[in-house]
Order: C-alpha cells, then structure tokens, then sequence
C-alpha cells in the first residue's frame, strides 16, 4: 500500500530520466529507487537507488547486516518491498501498473516475471530428491514446456558449461559444495534469465572450492551476463565488475568502479570495511 | 581369538605395540536374563498348548474357512480404500491449512478439531445410523422447495459404505496432520528455489515440497495403515462382513470364541507383516538423494551373502590372518 503512495507522490518518470541522464544512454535492465524494507518496524533498506545496465556486472559489497542481501531478495520478489520502485527490463517487480494505479500481482504473474531473474543462493538449496541434470531440467519442462529431450540437451550443455559434464547423474548430496554451488548457477541459467542475482554464492564453500564457482562467474561477466553479485571476495569484484556499491545501515554510502570504490574510496566508512576484509 | 589371550608386546612382533589388546567385557547377566525367558516361554508355550479349553482341531478347520477368506478379503479391501481416499483428503487439508487463505484454514483446522476430537467409535455408529438423523437426503437449492433428486438415506449409505466413510473421514483427519509435519519440515530455501526459477505455487508443491515431505510421511503413515487395518474390526457394531465380523458371528455358532479370536489375530499379525514390506520399499524410494548411497534391499542382501560361497570367505579370512 505504501507503493501506491509513493507512486502518487513521486512522479515515475522524472527520477528514472536522471539516472539515466547520468549514468549510460542505454535503458537500464534494472533500476531500483528509493526501495525501503522494514522487519517489524525495524527498517533495514532506507531509500535504496541503483541502476544496472545490460551486460554490467554490480557488487554489493558491506558489513552482514547492511540489508544487501534482503536487497537482492526484493529484485526477484522473495520478499515484498514497503516503497519504492523496482523494475527489471522496464517491468515492475511483482506490482502492475495500470494507468496511475498499481496493483499486486497474483503469484502466477510473479511467477512468470520471476523466469527472467535467475538466482544463485549462499546455501545453494539445490533440489535434494533431483540428480543434478534433474535440477536444471526441471523448470524448462514444467514450467516452459519445453520438451525432454531438448531440456536435457541444454542441461548436459550447462552441466558442460560449468565444469560438471560427468556428474549430471549424481545427486547433491553426492557432490561437494562447489559442484553444488555450480549446479545451481547452471539450473539458474537453463531459464535463459536476463538477469543472475548472486546471494554470498562462496560464502558457505570451503576455501580451496572457492575458485571453481568464481571462475563460472567470471565467464559468465564476460560472455555479457547481467549480474548482481552480494559477495565478500574483493578480489571478484575487482577483476568482474563494472560498479561496486558499498552499502552499510541500509543505504548506499558509496558507488562507482571498482577503481574507485575499492582503490580509493571517498567515504570513511568504505575505507574502515575494505581494511577489514583485505 | 587375539583378544582373549593377552599378547604382550615384546612377543608377537605382527602385533602394533599402539594396539589395545584386552580381555572384552563380560556379560552374565544377559545369558541369566535370557535363560530365564526361554523358560517362562516355552512353559507358557506348553500350558496353552495342552489347554484343554482350546480346541486346536477348530482353529485348524477355521484358519481357511472360505467365510474368514471372504472376511479378509473385505478387511483388506476396507485398508486400502479407506487408505488411498484419507490420504488424498489427507494431503488437500494439510495445504489447505498451510494456505495463506483465511477461509481454507479455518475450514481445515474445523474437520481435524471435529474428526480428530470424537471417538472412532462413535463415529461408526453415527454413520451406521445416519438414517435416524435424516430420513432422506436430497439434493436441491436451499431455502426453495426445488429439488433434483431425493433418495433413501438407508439406500444411499448401507453398512459397507458408512463403515468406510467413517473410516476414511477419521483417517483424513490424522492423515492431514502428518502431511502437514512433512511439509512444514522442508527446508524455506526449497520454495525460494522453486520460485526463483519461476515454478508456481502448485508446481512448487508437487514437485519440490512433496517429494520431499514424503521421506517424513511415510513412516507414520506405516503406522497409521496398520491402525487401518486393526480398527476395520469396529466396524463389526455395524455388522460390515469384514474379518472379526464373521468370526463373531461363526464362535456365536459353535460356541468356540477363543479359538475364532486366535484365527484372527493371526490374519491380522500376518497381515500387517506384509504391510511393512512396502513400506520399506517406499521409503527407499523417497529416500533417495539424501544419503550418499542407499542401503542394499533385503533381496540385494541376500544375493551378496550368496556370492559370498564359503570358498571365498576362507580365502579372505587366512588373508586377513597372514
């Protein structure tokens, strides 16, 4: 309900306009304004602004309770969001706009739009009763129809893709938390999504498995994948991304390239994190 | 062997000097404890045997009397129908009460309070005799004298069929708290899974929440078909022709009622032994993808020890001793 009021009382388009005046001429695949989220009175995203182009990559960077991961969860609508706009590829997210009126959408509706946003969670949650191919296949069948034979090509692909051709008849348990966490990226991409949102993807594997799930990402950032990616690796998102976000207390302190944000950051807060972590 | 004699270091060199080598604790008490039961059983064993009051000749003439037959026939029948319906129901008001919908939920939490709250019992009889509360059931628009069809309620529900809505209908209701334990014991990350990939609510269900919830279901709904299967027997106080019906009705006959309840508790232990052998099979199915490797079915057990000859094992056993 809040949505509507600041759909009334901001118009849509003149804050839209300005970001893109700034930031690039291309229509942003994603663009967040002004999104607040509270938890029972406590508000932990506090006017977030962002805007991400086709073919970026964004790190979100931050101390764990800067609400960058409750941020990401709104972008495909796990969790609903109190004000503010989100909108995917010029739709907005889990909301319809008709004429000056914004409706909820039913949970088919999100459903669909969800088919465009694919995500890679920090604890993987693959499918546990579903062999690895089975995961990926999964959606393609049941939910775009698309035939057996033809959803299982394309998952033997990814599977190949990431690394993991011979595993495609093992089941998680099976496999260790880096093939997991690949299995996963690849069940993500088998919708075809426009944009992957990365929750911490190697925050939950051991060390040494690390590097496997960074290499699919950074593979991914250079065949022209839009990626968000909340993460911890600084050495990631100096190497793959085109904008680093800082945020801590729910709002963003600092953005820019990594050059910038990691290198030489400008606000003191940056600066006490990045020491922290590096 | 080793591990009785004592073996000091110095002596045996093939021995690890690190190994523990001690004399195993001893357990007398075990071998008292089960002499002692032997006994009580077997006097127990021999006393009901050379009971006079027990005529074995009957139970022998009524193991495979076509009657008891045809009441077997009934009682599984009753099982697996009352069964398949209750768990199907079962599951429609577990998501019913999970469901964010306020009308739903209330209607689910109602029929397990109602049908959990009352005697099975008195559930039966009230079925039984529906006919005394409505005469007649019609089907019609309610407040107007319209109706489409109206029938006989004594025709409508004989015996058979309100024994079997009795025990269906109970069963939903224990049934439907059991899937709802299931469900509730998947993982949150599961649903935001199925929903990042864009599954709806409904194909989330089947195919993610489901499966899963069935590796918790199943072992109580073992459970509960064996309870099935034991309380087909109440419908004998609405003279339903099931298994301990017609044995009632045949010790009325010939007098002979201890012997007939031993025909039929041994039906019913047979019975329920074989009800375990699908249950096992199920949860090994629904299992799957949990545990690294799944255990071998008995029958696989059973090949390995076969291909185990005793050739074999002498083999492995002077090599395990060289």
């Amino acid at each position: 309900m809040t949505t509507s009021e600041s759909a009334t009382s901001a118009p849509a388009t003149s804050p839209d306009a300005s970001l893109r005046a700034a930031d690039a001429p291309v229509k942003p695949l994603l663009s967040a304004l002004k999104v607040r989220k509270s938890y029972g009175g406590v508000e932990v995203l506090k006017g977030i602004s962002l805007a991400v182009d086709p073919g970026q990559v964004m790190c979100l960077l931050g101390p764990s309770g800067s609400g960058k991961s409750t941020f990401l969860r709104c972008i495909n609508h796990l969790e609903r969001i109190d004000g503010g706009r989100i909108s995917v590829n010029g739709e907005l997210v889990g909301y319809a706009q008709r004429r000056d009126r914004i409706f909820e959408m039913n949970p088919r509706e999100v459903a669909r739009q969800r088919r465009g946003i694919g995500m890679v969670f920090q604890r993987f949650n693959l499918f546990p009763h579903m062999t690895a191919l089975e995961n990926i296949t999964a959606a393609p069948i049941g939910v775009r129809r698309i035939s057996k034979q033809k959803a299982r090509e394309r998952g033997l692909e990814l599977l190949d893709r990431v690394g993991l051709a011979n595993l495609a008849q093992f089941y998680p348990a099976q496999l260790s938390g880096g093939q997991q966490q690949r299995v996963a990226i690849a069940r993500a991409l088998a919708m075809d999504p426009k944009l992957l949102l990365f929750d911490e993807p190697t925050s939950a594997l051991d060390p040494e498995l690390v590097g496997d799930v960074l290499d699919v990402m950074r593979t991914l950032a250079a065949d022209g994948m839009t990626m968000v990616v909340v993460t911890h690796e600084i050495g990631f998102a100096r190497g793959a991304a085109d904008v680093v976000v800082f945020m801590d207390g729910g709002v963003v302190v600092e953005s820019g390239p990594p050059a910038v944000v990691l290198d030489n950051p400008q606000s003191a807060r940056t600066r006490v994190f990045l020491d922290s972590v590096m | 062997m080793t591990l009785t004699s004592p073996v000091r270091t110095g002596q045996a060199s093939e021995v690890d000097p690190d190994d523990i080598v001690a004399v195993p604790l001893r357990h007398p008490w075990r071998w008292f404890l089960a002499v002692f039961l032997l006994i009580g059983f077997v006097s127990l064993g021999i006393s009901l045997w050379q009971n006079d009051n027990i005529n074995h000749p009957t139970i022998t003439e009524f193991i495979f009397n076509p009657r008891i037959l045809s009441g077997v026939v009934l009682t599984v029948l009753l099982t697996v129908v009352a069964m398949l319906v209750s768990t199907f129901l079962g599951v429609l008001l577990a998501v019913m009460r999970l469901s964010n919908n306020p009308v739903m939920n209330t209607l689910a939490w109602l029929y397990v309070w109602a049908f959990r709250g009352t005697p099975l019992l008195i559930q039966i009889v009230f079925w039984g005799y529906l006919g005394l509360l409505y005469a007649q059931i019609s089907l019609g628009i309610p407040f107007t004298d319209f109706t489409i069809f109206s029938v006989d309620t004594n025709t409508l529900i004989p015996a058979l069929t309100a024994g079997l809505l009795a025990l269906t209908l109970n069963q939903a209701a224990y049934s439907a708290e059991i899937v709802r334990s299931g469900m509730l014991s998947v993982d949150e990350g599961q649903y935001e899974a199925a929903y990042s990939v864009g599954m709806s609510p409904v194909f989330t269900l089947f195919k993610v929440v489901l499966p899963q919830a069935m590796r918790v279901i199943i072992p109580p709904m073992g459970n509960e078909t064996i309870s099935m299967l034991k309380n087909t027997s109440l419908l004998s106080v609405i003279a339903v022709l099931e298994l301990y019906t017609v044995a009632t009705q045949i010790s009325s006959q010939n007098l002979r009622q201890v012997e007939l309840l031993l025909v039929v508790s041994c039906w019913y232990l047979f019975l329920t032994s074989i009800l375990s052998i699908p249950q096992y099979y199920l949860e090994r199915y629904y299992g799957r993808g949990k545990a690294r490797t799944l255990p071998p079915t008995p029958f696989q057990r059973v090949r390995a020890l076969l291909r185990h000859t005793p050739i074999n094992v002498r083999r492995t056993e002077s090599q395990d001793a060289s």
